[in-house]
């Protein structure tokens, strides 16, 4: 099978971008977003046709499936035969799930943007940075090699930089962008230096683990320490503990943006670095690996309860994201046993981390699009302004409970599955992490229906809609919506053990009637007490428990100081103490040696220039002893 | 006798015919106009020179590939290898472009009844420096090298009714003769050492004794002169500021270029077996030359004598070339001539352009010139940026490959120094720039419209300067035709340099 034609599936959007970047200040709006939206169809169809191939072919004799560098250019060669930078496409399970999911949610937001940003001053140039978003996003699924996935993680980085940026009037909007850029870029110096000690001590960058066994053997004591620092780099996209603070803030972009890039595809980049050098986590570092799981169960708690008392809707489900995100980090970090030739419990991890990575995408998305679908009808992202939409937004409203059921973990829908697989896996690594998880899970129930009520139950701001007059979206938008739901209810039924897995292998997941009894339960329960509380016009029990812990409450309102923290740390200590010496070493010290160099220069110049007087004796005298010198010069 | 043997000067042959040519043209066509004074037709040299260009440069082209052997012509007294026909190509285009920019110079009153003169005397030079690249034997070296002095002092003093040129005029052909004369003295104890004068001979009988060693320093020295090295630059700026502009322009790129190029060839070939000598005294006047001239250049403010500094700078750059030894080292060399001439003559062309129109030469008089004439400020600002090494003009390129070809052969300190002294250039580079644009004044140059011929001369310069160094082609072909010492290092530094 040739795959060459995935070259296009990179070049695509990326011609897209120059076009509209360098041509759309002349073209509409409609025309820009046509462009946009056009080519990146072709792009999703691309990827889907990639899928289909690449699923449908014939195993290998091992029982995998094969994995295919479509094309693999070497960029900027170090040494012969040794280090080198290639660009190149590589497709084996993960990577054409990705570019599923990419091209899904990518298409949807194309899509949902043609209304959401209708009339909004440079729609063009939004286009132009979905695009780069997509190439980016897209280059860094199909990567060769983890210099390539670090130079397209940076892209990402960068468009996510521009798009959260986009209002950049707004000057909210312009510190989120900048807190996130920087604290990424920060977590990616120890990519970065992950990736040199990775490529320094086993001489490859290449993802093809076993072609290069030999090299990696022998750099296997670094391992550990140079997986950890990518996984650092990992924490800082996928926004883990405590470099989460970003993330919340970077809902400062607009909706659609949220929902493609800190929703469902960017931050997942971390887990999906993690599930990418998985082989050398396995062989090389498996207790490290449970550092990993633990981070991910510390962000996953803290962010669920800090989640139950924020009030902007797109902030609830920001931090909903890092909480799920989590749970994907979990689920890579305790599957530490792994057993080639048959599937064991301990590695059902990996499987259900990649599994809830695909549905989480879908109907986080879809949450994030019925959140714009909302905020451009009230024109405001707090709850107080909302309440008893129902009765105006249908769609909407049905749409975003599907994606509320299926996060919660409500069979039929698609997070029930693998959220089951995510809870058997922490189950069999300790039961202990398993409860954690499952008391997480029902947090997250009973936050979502918080949100849920609060939308479009609960107390209504009459007097406030009565003045905006709420209605339903136009279908560019509802469409979209309607289009995940779908997929919400049916993803859970893909045999997704059967594509991905820990070994390879074809896999069938049983449903674990034990943990998913409880599980249910549990989240029923929750989402029952979340009706109790939050259902009716007026909210007693919740305005009761407020005040009993209003501390508490106070504390995951502010989300722990966290950011205070950062503040104080940055600003009082190492500004203070360390940027501000280092500065004045550089006015007065640096700055000082070049300004004494061209004073110097100066000096000299007036002295030396009686050599220049005009006198042509004094030149054949300065002629002939030069000669001489030169001599002498040679002679001794 | 073999007559045939002339055939392989077919290059010197047509510079001469054109030389006659113009000579006649001189002396019959343009006797008498209305006023009596004769008025010759720029165009007529130019179209000469231009033919003559791709006379010489065409039919190199068939061989270009397969690189061939060196020709002997007269048993050795002249000699021919493609790479020559590439450097007398060189030559010639900047002798074209002097000969674009002289045409407003030369139509002034003063000068129309000796346009004829500037036009051969320049061709006669043009012919030594032919000669000079071409020759096989000390003897034919010797009267190249001549040839290309004398009429160059006559053009110097071009202007002699101006005190400054005539005085220019009589120090250049002073230091140039005493300079002639110890290079004459080296030879002859070359010739002492070995007992001939043919190139081909010589590097077999060297043994680096005493004899040997006092040859090659004053032989060296009458290049370096030529090359105007420190320390025996000291004649450049009176000589640069004194003659007439298109001469300085013509002095500080074809002048100079040939003699370096003709310093690589003769170390390269007669002197290999002490290439360690050599290679100790370029090390010390590489640095003595950019770091001195820097320093001189940043105190100037007639620009000409400013120029002057910048050429000693870049004359140390092209040295680099030299001190390599290696086929890398003469394409390099070459390459970075190609590049100075396009980024030195636009220069040149701005400021006689300028001092044509106004008379002014200090740089204080460039203030504000963007006001007036900003097209002209731009071009200078780019042939300034090509000087200074700043991508992506070509002099970032050129002075790229002659630190490659010098950092390979180990000349890791020597390279750092002129790293070093590329930022002082700059510093002197943009206080013009500074002027042009920043620089206040109440009366600054008023607006003109250059002339026909010096637009012609810009166009080619500009085009050279932005596009030589992203055109790799000019670069390969030249590479595929240059020769050197094979130097093996123990060393090998090649590998960090993969890109």
């Amino acid at each position: 099978m040739d795959y060459s034609y995935t070259v296009l599936i990179l070049l695509l959007p990326f011609l897209s971008f120059l076009v509209l970047g360098v041509f759309g200040k002349f073209m509409s709006h409609r025309t820009s977003g046509l462009i946009g939206t056009l080519t990146l169809t072709v792009v999703t169809l691309l990827c889907y046709y990639t899928a289909y191939t690449y699923f449908t072919a014939p195993r290998t004799a091992e029982g995998t499936y094969a994995v295919i560098t479509a094309f693999n250019h070497q960029w900027l060669p170090f040494f012969i035969g040794g280090l080198s930078f290639d660009i190149g496409c590589m497709l084996d399970p993960i990577s054409v799930m990705m570019l599923v999911v990419v091209g899904t949610v990518s298409l949807a937001v194309h899509v949902y943007s043609f209304g959401y940003m209708h009339g909004e001053r440079g729609f063009q140039r939004f286009y132009a940075f979905l695009s780069l978003f997509t190439m980016s996003m897209l280059g860094l699924v199909v990567a060769t090699n983890i210099f390539q996935m670090y130079l397209f993680w940076e892209l990402v980085g960068v468009s996510s930089y521009l798009l959260i940026g986009f209002y950049y009037t707004k000057p909210a909007a312009i510190a989120a962008s900048k807190k996130a850029f920087i604290v990424t870029r920060f977590a990616d110096l120890g990519f970065l230096i992950g990736i040199l000690i990775y490529g320094y001590y086993c001489g490859t960058f290449s993802f093809d683990f076993e072609g290069n066994a030999d090299k990696i053997a022998a750099g296997a004591a670094m391992l550990p320490t140079a997986l950890l620092l990518m996984f650092v780099g990992g924490a800082g996209k996928s926004a883990m503990f405590p470099l989460h603070i970003w993330l919340p803030d970077a809902m400062e972009g607009p909706t659609p943006v949220s929902a493609l890039i800190h929703a469902a595809t960017m931050v997942v980049a971390g887990v999906f670095q993690v599930a990418r050098m998985y082989p050398l986590w396995i062989e090389y570092a498996p207790n490290t690996l449970h550092i990993v799981a633990y981070v991910g169960a510390f962000t996953a708690f803290y962010a669920a309860v800090v989640a139950c008392a924020q009030t902007d809707i797109k902030r609830v489900l920001a931090f909903s994201t890092i909480s799920q995100i989590a749970f994907m980090m979990v689920a890579l970090g305790v599957c530490t046993e792994y057993v080639t030739g048959h599937s064991h419990p301990g590695s059902v991890g990996y499987m259900a981390a990649m599994f809830h990575l695909f549905t989480h995408a879908m109907f986080k998305a879809c949450l994030f699009l019925c959140a714009g679908a909302i905020i451009t009808i009230v024109h405001d992202n707090e709850m107080a302004a909302m309440g008893g939409m129902r009765k105006y937004m249908p769609i909407t409203h049905i749409t975003f409970l599907i994606c509320c059921l299926s996060i919660s973990g409500i069979p039929p829908f698609s997070g029930f599955f693998s959220k089951d697989e995510i809870l058997a896996g922490c189950f069999a690594f300790s039961p202990v992490m398993g409860w954690i998880m499952t008391l997480i899970a029902a947090m997250t129930a009973f936050y979502m229906f918080r949100l849920y009520y609060g939308i479009f139950w609960g107390t209504e701001n009459v007097k406030y809609h009565a003045e905006i007059q709420p209605h339903e979206c136009p279908a560019t938008m509802t469409v979209p919506l309607i289009f995940l739901a779908a997929v919400t209810c049916v993803a859970g039924f893909i045999p997704f053990g059967h594509f991905v897995s820990a070994d390879g292998m074809s896999y069938d997941i049983h449903l674990n009637w034990s943990v998913a009894g409880t599980s249910i339960v549990i989240a029923l329960a929750s989402i029952g007490l979340a009706t109790y509380m939050y259902k009716g016009s007026t909210q007693p029990v919740a305005d009761k428990l407020a005040a009993r812990f209003s501390t508490l409450n106070k504390w995951a309102y502010h989300r722990f100081y966290i950011d205070e923290v950062y503040q104080f740390v940055t600003h009082r200590i190492i500004f203070a103490h360390i940027s501000k010496p280092v500065a004045w070493c550089d006015k007065h010290i640096v700055d000082g040696f070049l300004n004494g160099l061209a004073s110097g220069s100066h000096r000299l110049s007036y002295l030396i220039r009686g050599f220049q007087s005009g006198e042509v004796q004094q030149y054949a005298y300065v002629f002939l002893i030069g000669a001489l010198a030169i001599v002498l010069l040679l002679i001794i | 006798m073999d007559y045939s043997q002339f055939l392989y000067m077919h290059e010197e042959l047509a510079l001469l015919l054109v030389i006659v040519v113009m000579f006649i043209y001189d002396l019959v066509v343009c006797t008498d106009r209305k006023d009596g004074k004769p008025v010759l037709n720029t165009a007529v040299p130019v179209v000469l020179m231009t033919l003559l260009t791709i006379f010489n440069a065409i039919p190199e082209c068939w061989y270009l590939p397969s690189c061939a052997p060196v020709e002997e012509a007269f048993g050795g007294m002249y000699q021919h290898t493609p790479m020559m026909t590439v450097m007398k190509t060189v030559l010639n285009i900047g002798t074209l472009i002097v000969f674009l920019m002289a045409h407003r110079y030369l139509s002034r009153d003063e000068n129309r009844v000796k346009q004829g003169e500037f036009y051969i005397l320049t061709m006669s030079t043009l012919l030594g420096m032919y000669f000079m690249i071409s020759a096989g034997h000390f003897l034919m070296f010797f009267i190249g090298l001549e040839l290309a002095s004398v009429p160059m002092t006559a053009l110097v003093a071009y202007d002699k009714w101006r005190a400054t040129s005539a005085e220019a005029g009589a120090k250049y052909i002073l230091v140039a003769l005493f300079s002639s004369s110890l290079l004459l003295y080296g030879v002859s104890m070359i010739y002492g050492a070995t007992g001939t004068l043919y190139f081909d001979d010589i590097a077999a009988r060297l043994d680096g004794n005493l004899l040997n060693i006092l040859g090659l320093v004053f032989f060296f020295t009458g290049l370096a002169f030529k090359i105007s090295l420190v320390p025996f630059h000291l004649w450049t700026a009176d000589v640069y500021e004194g003659a007439p502009t298109v001469v300085t322009s013509y002095l500080s790129v074809i002048s100079k270029g040939s003699a370096a190029f003709v310093l690589l060839t003769i170390l390269v070939k007669v002197f290999a077996p002490m290439i360690q000598q050599w290679q100790d005294i370029l090390f010390w006047i590489i640095i003595l030359s950019i770091t001195l001239a820097n320093i001189f250049a940043l105190r100037q403010n007639n620009i000409k004598r400013f120029m002057a500094f910048s050429a000693i700078s870049q004359a140390g750059y092209l040295v680099l070339g030299v001190i390599a030894g290696t086929a890398q080292g003469m394409t390099s060399l070459v390459f970075y001539l190609l590049v100075y001439l396009a980024a030195n003559l636009g220069a040149f062309a701005v400021i006689n352009s300028i001092e044509q129109n106004s008379g002014k030469i200090n740089i204080s008089d460039y203030n504000g010139l963007y006001q007036t004439n900003p097209k002209l400020s731009f071009l200078m600002t780019l042939c300034l940026f090509s000087l200074a090494g700043i991508p992506p003009f070509a002099g970032f390129f050129s002075k790229f490959f002659v630190f490659m070809a010098a950092f390979h052969q180990g000349f890791h300190l020597l390279v750092f120094i002129a790293l070093v002294n590329t930022i002082i250039s700059l510093y002197y580079y943009l206080i013009i720039v500074k002027a042009m644009y920043i620089n206040p004044n109440d009366a600054p140059i008023a607006t003109f419209r250059s002339d026909g011929y010096t637009r012609c001369a810009l166009f080619l310069c500009t085009a050279g300067v932005l596009l030589l160094g992203i055109a790799s082609c000019v670069y390969d072909s030249i590479d595929a035709l240059s020769y050197g010492i094979d130097v093996q290092l123990p060393s090998v530094i090649s590998s960090c340099c993969g890109l």
